[in-house]
């Protein structure tokens, strides 16, 4: 039971921590860090389905968080329908030819007998198809992008309530995942990370630069939100009144009553994962999942598929991603392609997942928490340090200036450090799997 | 005359940046299969490292300028490059010794190196940023073209102009001396044939005496040499921005998957494979074939395939496709 005991004082000290920035830097930014928190915690618990469970190397976390996002678009922003009457049948035929095309291509390549002639049967209906694709594609998009570009300038979405995004966001990383896994997953496991790398460097130029769908670096703003608007409630006399029984301005309680709603949400949706993955990992169908990662050939030899079922998790871990992803989107507010960085939003997940501990699925969580807290005040703590030790030298010094300036480039630097000396002096992460 | 000139526009804006862009990959892609073929994983820190060369040979390319020195018509930055060499050299270095050398006597499985080397993206990543800033430096200097499109129009009296950059010549002329260099070391030094002994074979090598440590050192050393030099090249043709070394990873790692991974011939066949894809794919064509076409066939769009923020797609679509049907890469690597 020590195991237990120890990530109960884990938790207990990242508790701890969120607690102490409540008190001194005040309970908004505690909870700012706490919803991130647990968006983050659910990410590291699908990149450790991935690894931990399967020992599959995904590096395109990323990818899949900006597919969430964009699901929270398309689910919830109003359609515009000037958009849709003037290219949004063109572009629903463009879009089938382009897939009509693949079909196509993928059939011939199966129907016929291998040899030149078949690839150049191949070749042909791509090209044809492609052009044709073209022909279909820019005057659509140009119709869309025309109307209203400083406004609108794309499809929009379905004005559907935005909590449905959640499992959206995550069916569409399935979709995803379920394409790449499909072509990817039968390689080594370095050619696999290369792979994952590549499909989120294109779903990212994808969404900077489709404008009509995405609306690119012009950014969608606005989403709607599951909780009410902080101005509404202050003008509700009711809510007014039970600030004050508080103690607190109607400010103060709106803005905090606010993202203690997205603190309950997300908690419900990081629980509930939590229980699913404790269970999965505790089933017939985890230790099946272990016995593969652990000897590929042995449990092949047993009988069981391994290519099926590494693209099964492999498909449960992405859509993970991408609901997270599309909680994360909700939680901004808004849609920013520009600001999806691999650093970020894969390696970072990664870094949870090997500090908190693969294979457990606490760790996970706890590694979600841990790593971005550190993530968020390692900013304000690297200033500080640098101030105390710049404080001798004279306020014109430019390598006093350049330091201080510099101060926000610690964070990755210490992650690197904290990963480094994790890997060296506890490999298994802070809580091991059992 | 038409074809002429669709052959000087083809040059000027596919054939000459591509073959630059080329040399970088290759340089930067020899580094990796380098890593691979030795050392046995895929050092994802690789773009960081190239990072970290360039940063140091500039800021020594600043020293240098406010001292005075230069080497004009060549960029002071050359002047540079082997001090620049030299702290990259002492920085892997010294990380393999703290960081990577634990995990190769523990006989760590090569997915842990991959992992270890992305706290090395980290760490690296942190200092070249903290040291420089992320922005984007500027540290060319000398004379900007060999030859400009307007010298070259008034000297054949063609339509078109092909423009030369000095970066450009410089890269070429560097990457063919380098990987001669190299081709050289490996080939016909003693030293070199050990790390080709090694990398064939571990415990062949171990057993006829080679010492490992000295291999991987020497490896680590070569590594940096062209981890440094692809950077600083690539800065001079296109600008140094911290962020765009982490993205080179990717047509990095395509170009040596795509060789063969293990593979230095392969890698800089494949550097040359993945800069001419990306290059003639994102161009335009519409100014080539307008010559080329009688007027009434001549294109009303940009016959373009592809836009140039799509330049990764392509990479990794070669990847892709070079993996499905040949899954060793185009000369035989290492990796099965």
């Amino acid at each position: 039971m020590s195991g237990s005991l120890r990530g109960l004082m884990m938790f207990a000290l990242v508790a701890g921590l969120i607690g102490l920035t409540g008190v001194m830097q005040g309970w908004n930014s505690a909870l700012v860090i706490l919803n991130m928190g647990l968006v983050s915690a659910i990410m590291a618990l699908g990149v450790n389905l991935q690894w931990g469970f399967a020992g599959l190397f995904n590096v395109g976390v990323m990818g899949f968080v900006a597919l969430g996002g964009l699901a929270a678009v398309l689910i919830s922003m109003p359609p515009t329908t000037e958009a849709w009457a003037a290219g949004g049948g063109r572009m629903a035929l463009a879009m089938i030819a382009g897939a009509a095309t693949i079909l196509a291509a993928i059939f011939v390549w199966r129907r016929m007998a291998p040899g030149r002639r078949r690839a150049l049967a191949m070749l042909a209906v791509i090209t044809v198809g492609f052009i044709f694709y073209r022909f279909l594609f820019g005057p659509a998009r140009d119709a869309i992008e025309a109307v209203n570009p400083a406004g609108t300038g794309y499809l929009g979405g379905m004005s559907l309530p935005i909590l449905l995004a959640w499992p959206v966001g995550g069916v569409l990383a399935a979709g995803a995942a379920w394409l790449i896994g499909k072509t990817a997953l039968g390689l080594r496991s370095d050619y696999l990370a290369i792979a994952t790398l590549g499909i989120a460097e294109i779903v990212i130029a994808l969404m900077r630069n489709e404008d009509w769908l995405s609306r690119g670096v012009k950014n969608v703003v606005g989403l709607p939100r599951p909780m009410p608007f902080e101005t509404d409630l202050q003008s509700d006399p009711a809510f007014v009144a039970q600030a004050e029984s508080l103690g607190l301005t109607a400010v103060e309680w709106s803005t905090l009553y606010v993202k203690l709603g997205y603190t309950a949400l997300f908690t419900v949706v990081l629980v509930a994962l939590l229980v699913l993955a404790q269970l999965a990992l505790a089933s017939p169908w985890g230790r099946m999942m272990r016995a593969i990662r652990d000897n590929e050939t042995a449990a092949e030899a047993m009988g069981k598929n391994v290519k099926a079922r590494h693209l099964q998790i492999f498909i449960l871990g992405s859509a993970i991603c991408g609901l997270a992803g599309a909680m994360m989107t909700t939680l901004d507010g808004q849609l920013t392609p520009g600001s999806y960085q691999p650093l970020r939003f894969t390696f970072l997940i990664w870094v949870m997942v090997i500090v908190g501990g693969s294979g457990n699925n606490f760790g996970a969580v706890l590694g979600g928490f841990l790593i971005w807290f550190l993530w968020v005040q390692v900013e304000p703590m690297g200033l500080w340090v640098l101030t105390t030790l710049t404080a001798p030298l004279p306020d014109s010094s430019a390598f006093k200036e350049h330091l201080l300036a510099s101060a926000p480039q610690m964070r990755l630097l210490t992650m690197g450090v904290v990963l480094l000396v994790v890997l060296r002096f506890y490999p298994r992460g802070l809580l091991p799997e059992r | 005359m038409d074809a002429l000139n669709a052959l000087v526009a083809f040059a000027n804006f596919v054939l000459v940046p591509a073959l630059a862009y080329g040399s970088q990959l290759a340089l930067g892609a020899l580094g990796v299969t380098l890593i691979y073929g030795i050392l046995r994983f895929s050092n994802f820190a690789h773009g960081d490292t190239m990072a970290f060369g360039a940063m140091v040979t500039i800021l020594l390319t600043w020293a240098f300028q406010a001292m005075g020195l230069s080497i004009a018509p060549l960029p002071t930055a050359l002047l540079a490059l082997p001090f620049g060499i030299l702290a990259t050299a002492a920085l892997v270095y010294v990380t393999d010794r703290t960081v990577y050398r634990f995990y190769r006597r523990a006989k760590a499985a090569p997915v842990m190196l991959v992992i270890v080397s992305m706290g090395v993206m980290f760490v690296m990543n942190g200092l070249v940023r903290f040291i420089i800033g992320p922005e984007s430096q500027s540290f060319a200097d000398g004379a900007r073209f060999l030859i400009t499109a307007r010298e070259f129009r008034e000297m054949t009296g063609l339509a078109e102009g092909l423009a030369i950059r000095t970066s450009q010549a410089i890269t070429l002329v560097t990457a063919v001396i380098v990987v001669a260099g190299l081709f050289w070391f490996l080939n016909r030094t003693r030293t070199g044939k050990s790390m080709r002994a090694y990398s064939d074979n571990e415990d062949l090598a171990l057993l006829s005496g080679i010492n490992p440590e000295r291999v991987v050192a020497v490896t680590w050393v070569l590594v940096a040499a062209l981890a440094t030099i692809a950077g600083t090249l690539y800065g001079l043709d296109k600008g140094f921005r911290p962020f765009t070394y982490f993205q080179l990873l990717l047509p990095i790692f395509a170009s040596a998957i795509v060789g063969g991974l293990g593979n230095p011939l392969g890698a800089i066949a494949g550097g040359y494979v993945i800069a001419f894809s990306e290059v003639t794919i994102t161009y335009a064509w519409k100014k080539v074939l307008t010559y080329l076409v009688p007027e009434t066939l001549e294109p009303s769009g940009l016959v373009q395939l592809l836009s140039t923020e799509y330049k990764y797609a392509v990479s990794f679509a070669i990847l892709v496709i070079v993996l499905l049907f040949r899954p060793t890469g185009l000369f035989r690597g290492k990796a099965v």
